[in-house]
């Protein structure tokens, strides 16, 4: 089947088997290999990406499911050469070893962060509880969302807390 | 703390090299590696524990219009390459060709133009199994009548495989004989499965006209996978490269070989193209890489007042269907003989019988070197056991039994020499962090509201660092690590080593090894790693010997291009190389600090048209290999607080204090995430992660829907303290950090919440203490009381 998916702001139409996993469709037809497989069982969160505004598990979405939608994925954090601030928080605060769960990690944050711009660490563990880390005991990521929230209400404490429609996300 | 001769500033926290490609989604994990024409792989997996192979028929796969191979067992077999050594000097079949011997063991191999056709054609390979009688628990392995594994070797007739002991037996039967008091206890350390999130994978390019195999995996031992493979296959080692790019972590899971890999390799070789194989995570916890297993009898002497006198185990070990664990070939139960732990004790004697089940292999070191996780567990429950016999304080019992300062270097009753420690002191810190004699008027308290509170203690001391070459091996590879260090004209700097990072941050914390030697920015120092074509031979990254072993001979390889930067000094200073002195990162004019050199311009001078002294040929390049003298021995003292639910046997862990001893840190940000790592495991080890089976050998764990791992509503936040006693022996003082506490924490998580369960008399709940468990031994306990 034939599908056309904006992702990260660029339409890419492709013919796909209809059993076509999201993550795969990322992954292996458009290169784009920061969002990463790991469980199969939507348990792990290691391939979390955005479709339209909702962070989704890819291994469990069919690329087909993403048909006319918009998908982010941590390829598009950085914006023009600036750093999203989850991304600085984790770099300041250790909040990464292997690297391989903080792609989906990052989008989480980025979802929570729009949606509650200043959460407490409590409510950044509840956000966190559908992704696995096997490196850091989450201390640091827990620090670095924080981090995070600080910075970007630092920066501009008007920040909307939503993505803007063009599923660009904040700019 | 600094070490002799080190740059100032250039220990400390520092942000690593490595986050600037992850937080951009850039890592180049196995899976992300694609090549032009590259094939698919997939593994056909037997659905029984044990079976005789009757027939096997590809036909239908082989036809199908994608699949561009398919291999099996007798194909491999007519090749010589049915059989795979293991990391134990057993075998493994590659792929079965007369039985398989656990669910999920490889029985065929699939290449197809992508996933998943490669998948489909596993459908349609009609494997005919007659089923054998499965043996699952290992207590019963020896028993008459048991079926016998490993019929694959000729005249055995058991399921045994080793007895191994160490320790003085009778002095420990005469310790025992003499005590007032003696308390055994029955410990099973459940299999346990390390489960980083990346599974294990391979991309294979066999180049047909250079005849260079190139293969990119997630390995943790590069250069010992290399050797493996050219023995097996019969290729010269120049001909193989193994490149371990980056690896979404290992915890020992990725030391072994596996099937998978030597599939994909065979498979290149006869498709001429560049085959992928990653397993699913079904596949990840059925058939690679268990750790633990451990069924243990644990029994401890003392005096009524609380001076232990004695330890002795007794240990059966299941070693699943191949002995594939990972440890030096003369350890065959790993280090667990260091099980009298952080106590002065006078007698102790081990013995581990090692037996064939039918379940995965493994046996790996999963963040704990060598069995050293399972030692530090029996001790510690036992010391808990104990104060449990004597109504004693636990941590009172411990202080008592501590080794002192002036002990080290220890000389332990099973032969181990520990390097340093406080341990004394190192306790007392977590206890002040913790806020000990609060918490335990805070139990009382709630103890009297009936709510169940409990505090663990645990001391560990870890043994990290393999090893001394002239006893440990690897399938006689010497656990010895090279490294290489070139400096560039302008005193930039490279360093290749031999072991490999999965998240630990080597590219930093070695940049700053050499950086410190050198008075270098650490920036201007790149590591290069994790490809055999371009770093020096070593063993790897496990048992925490990276920094103990790697970052020595780093050391070693820096302070020899230190040493002839002095004599290129001396030149261009015109002073003798001995009126040199090395302050500030810049080798001086003894006494005359406005003459100095620093390395930059020595290098420059190294490669100009200076004239240099005799001997000095020019560059300042130099390597080093490293075989330690000895292990060291990290060392710790956690204390955890939980809650336990006694209506639902949910245990909350509330509070976790951490006190490390890793002797010098070279970057503490590293050292504490490394730290916090282990903490979570321990938690999870404890009281969630279990791979289980049925009576017939189903696996039951094969998903993160069975196999549980803790999330961020589980794991507290940390508190960490540390107290540093170098290490005598290492150039630097560092000890190694990454295991320190997978070791030491489960023992305080049960410890707890023995602890919360002990108003009801519990005296043990075996891991992982689930709510299903916790309820289950609150309810015994309570019925027991009701008959009472």
């Amino acid at each position: 089947m034939r599908i056309t998916v904006i992702v990260n702001g660029a339409s890419h139409t492709r013919e796909v088997e209809p059993r076509l996993l999201l993550i795969h469709f990322l992954r292996d037809d458009l290169g784009l290999t920061g969002s990463h497989w790991g469980c199969d069982t939507s348990n792990c969160g290691a391939c979390v990406v955005w479709l339209d505004e909702t962070p989704v598990k890819s291994c469990t979405v069919l690329a087909a499911m993403a048909d006319g939608h918009r998908v982010r994925t941590v390829e598009d954090l950085e914006r023009g050469g600036v750093l999203d601030p989850v991304q600085q928080g984790f770099t300041e605060c250790h909040g990464l070893q292997c690297g391989f769960c903080t792609p989906g990690m990052m989008m989480t944050a980025r979802a929570l962060l729009d949606r509650n711009p200043n959460p407490t660490a409590a409510q950044v563990r509840e956000a966190l509880s559908g992704q696995i880390c096997r490196c850091t005991g989450y201390e640091n990521i827990v620090r670095s969302v924080l981090w995070a929230s600080a910075r970007q209400a630092e920066a501009d404490p008007a920040r909307p807390g939503g993505p803007a429609l063009d599923g660009r996300g904040p700019a | 703390m600094n070490a002799a001769g080190a740059a100032p500033g250039a220990y400390g926290p520092h942000a690593r090299k490595e986050d600037a490609r992850f937080i951009r989604g850039a890592g180049t994990f196995v899976d992300d590696v694609a090549l032009t024409g590259m094939l698919h792989g997939a593994v056909l997996r037997s659905p029984l524990a044990h079976a005789r192979i009757t027939g096997l028929d590809i036909s239908a796969a082989a036809a199908h219009p994608k699949v561009e191979a398919v291999i099996t067992g007798q194909m491999l077999a007519e090749q010589g390459l049915a059989w795979m050594p293991t990391l134990s000097g057993d075998v493994q079949a590659v792929l079965a060709t007369d039985k398989v011997r656990f669910q999920g063991q490889e029985v065929a191999f699939v290449v197809a133009q992508d996933r998943y056709s490669a998948r489909d054609a596993l459908e349609l390979i009609t494997v005919d199994y007659e089923p054998l009688p499965p043996l699952i628990d290992a207590k019963r392995a020896l028993l008459d009548g048991a079926p016998l594994i490993r019929d694959d070797q000729p005249g055995r007739t058991t399921n045994h495989i080793f007895d191994w002991e160490a320790g003085d037996l009778q002095a420990t039967d005469a310790a025992f004989a003499g005590a007032d008091v003696v308390v055994a206890r029955d410990l099973v350390y459940p299999r346990s499965h390390p489960a980083p999130l990346e599974t294990c994978g391979v991309v294979a390019d066999s180049d047909r006209i250079t005849g260079k195999l190139t293969v990119w995996a997630t390995s943790q031992a590069p250069h010992v996978h290399r050797t493996l493979y050219a023995t097996f296959l019969g290729l010269p080692e120049h001909k193989i490269r193994v490149i371990s790019p980056d690896i979404g972590g290992g915890f020992g899971s990725k030391v072994p070989l596996y099937p998978g890999y030597l599939c994909a390799i065979v498979a290149s070789m006869r498709t001429a193209r560049p085959v992928k194989w990653v397993e699913d995570r079904s596949e990840n916890l059925m058939a690679t890489a268990f750790a633990r297993d451990y069924h243990m009898h644990g029994e401890i002497a003392a005096t009524r007042d609380g001076r232990i006198l004695g330890l002795r185990a007794s240990v059966l070990a299941d070693h699943g269907a191949f002995n594939a664990t990972a440890q030096p070939s003369r350890f065959p139960a790993g280090f667990f003989s260091v099980f009298t732990g952080s106590y002065d004790v006078p007698a102790a004697h081990c013995q581990v019988r090692a037996v064939y089940t039918n379940k995965a292999p493994g046996g790996v070191a999963y963040a704990c070197s060598f069995r050293v996780t399972e030692a530090v567990y029996l001790v510690e429950r036992l010391v808990d056991a104990l104060a449990i016999e004597l109504g004693a304080d636990p941590v009172r019992l411990r202080m008592r039994n501590l080794l002192r300062p002036e002990q080290f270097p220890y000389r332990s009753p099973t032969g181990w020499e520990y390097d340093s420690g406080d341990y004394p002191r190192t306790l007392a810190v977590a206890l002040q962090t913790a806020g000990y004699d609060d918490l335990r008027r805070e139990q009382a308290e709630r103890r009297g509201r009936g709510e169940l509170m409990g505090i663990g203690v645990s001391c560990f001391t870890d043994a990290v660092g393999a090893g001394p070459r002239a006893h440990m091996d690897i399938l006689g590879l010497g656990m010895a690590d090279g490294a290489e260090l070139r400096v560039h004209p302008t005193g930039k700097a490279v360093l290749a080593v031999s072991c490999q990072t999965q998240g630990q941050g080597h590219e930093t914390t070695f940049a700053q090894i050499v950086a410190a030697e050198l008075g270098l920015s650490a920036d201007d120092v790149e590591v290069v790693h994790g490809d055999t074509d371009r770093t020096p031979f070593g063993l790897g990254t496990y048992g925490s010997r990276s920094t103990p072993v790697s970052g020595a001979a780093a050391v070693v390889a820096a302070r020899r291009v230190r040493e002839r930067a002095r004599i290129v000094a001396g030149a261009m200073l015109e002073v003798s190389p001995q009126d040199l002195a090395w302050t500030g990162g810049r080798w001086q004019v003894r006494g005359d600090p406005g003459r100095s050199v620093g390395i930059p311009a020595i290098a420059m001078a190294a490669h100009s048209a200076l004239d240099l002294p005799d001997g000095i040929e020019g560059h300042l390049d130099d390597k080093a290999v490293y075989n330690p003298p000895n292990l060291t021995f990290p060392n710790g003292a956690y204390i955890c607080v939980v809650d336990v639910d006694p209506g639902t046997g949910v245990v909350t862990v509330r509070r976790f204090i951490a006190v490390d001893d890793c002797g010098v840190r070279i970057n503490p940000m590293i050292v504490a995430g490394q730290v916090h790592r282990g903490l979570a495991d321990g938690l999870g080890i404890a009281l969630m992660q279990e791979i289980s089976f049925d009576a017939d050998g189903n696996c039951l764990s094969g998903s993160f829907m069975d196999y549980l791992l803790p999330t961020a509503v589980e794991c507290p936040s940390f508190e960490l303290a540390e107290t540093v006693t170098p290490c005598p022996h290492h150039p630097i003082g560092a000890k190694g950090i990454g295991e320190s506490a997978t070791v030491g924490s489960p023992a305080a998580v049960v410890n707890a919440v023995i602890d919360a369960l002990r108003p009801l008399g519990v005296t043990h709940i075996d891991m992982p203490m689930t709510p299903a468990n916790v309820w289950l031994a609150i309810e015994a306990a309570r019925a027991r009381d009701g008959r009472e």
